[in-house]
């Protein structure tokens, strides 16, 4: 149980890192989806499994399609790293 | 916004009903399991939602109209507060048709929980109407933005 726990912390913080880290903005929609089931499943385990279905239902769906949907509207533009800086 | 790839699609014809289900599972058991009105509704919702990102605005706007939403809302709240009207004479939001049975178990059933069910379903058409209406409105705005600077836009994939 304290090992899956952590396991399930670990994951939780590779998936932020992971938002944080690709470049393509849809796969960071997708991996704060997936950081935001791994929290649901944080929360069942944490004996809240109240909290865990709104976490599941406006985490993981509801959060992720307005992100899609704002991402829809964007305009792909490639800026260079030496002008980013 | 175009619609997304054919896999998705697929998927969210053949899946996405299964949450409208749950959601009003959900609803339905809020009294006596996890869950409960607004849990419910926000599963309810995000159907919607999925059917937004996954079709595009063009064949969704075909099926959902802002209205119904809207008027689902509005009711949602008018029978909590009518429920909650009901109980007036001891106090507001009192439980009215609880029937208590000393010694006899009645978990789950209407007269254990009394209004508290009924409001559990008016919360979950609240919310099921307000949150499709928040995503509809901000589609709306995207698309404010889209027809100002002409033509449809995709999505970076």
């Amino acid at each position: 149980m304290n090992f899956f726990h952590s396991v399930l912390l670990f994951m939780i913080l590779s998936c932020a890192a992971l938002a944080l880290w690709f470049h393509n903005l849809l796969h960071c929609i997708i991996a704060m989806a997936a950081f935001s089931l791994l929290l649901a499943l944080e929360f069942y385990l944490l004996q809240a499994p109240d909290v865990a279905i709104a976490e599941a239902a406006i985490g993981a769906g509801l959060s992720t399609a307005i992100a899609i949907v704002a991402l829809g509207a964007c305009r792909k533009k490639t800026v260079n790293k030496e002008e980013q800086l | 916004m175009k619609p997304m790839s054919l896999i998705v699609i697929t998927l969210t014809r053949v899946f996405s009903w299964f949450m409208i289900v749950f959601g009003a599972m959900v609803i339905m058991n809020g009294h006596h399991t996890p869950g409960g009105g607004f849990q419910g509704g926000a599963v309810v919702a995000t159907f919607i939602c999925f059917l937004l990102a996954a079709y595009g605005g063009k064949k969704f706007f075909t099926w959902v109209k802002a209205p119904i939403y809207s008027g689902l809302e509005t009711i949602g709240l008018l029978v909590f507060f009518f429920l909650a009207c009901l109980g007036l004479p001891n106090s507001f939001t009192y439980n009215f048709i609880a029937v208590a049975h000393p010694g006899e178990v009645l978990g789950g059933w209407l007269p254990s929980c009394g209004t508290i069910s009924l409001m559990n379903i008016a919360v979950g058409f609240e919310v099921i109407g307000a949150l499709s209406l928040t995503v509809i409105e901000m589609y709306e705005g995207t698309h404010m933005n889209e027809s100002y600077f002409g033509g449809e836009c995709g999505h970076d994939r």
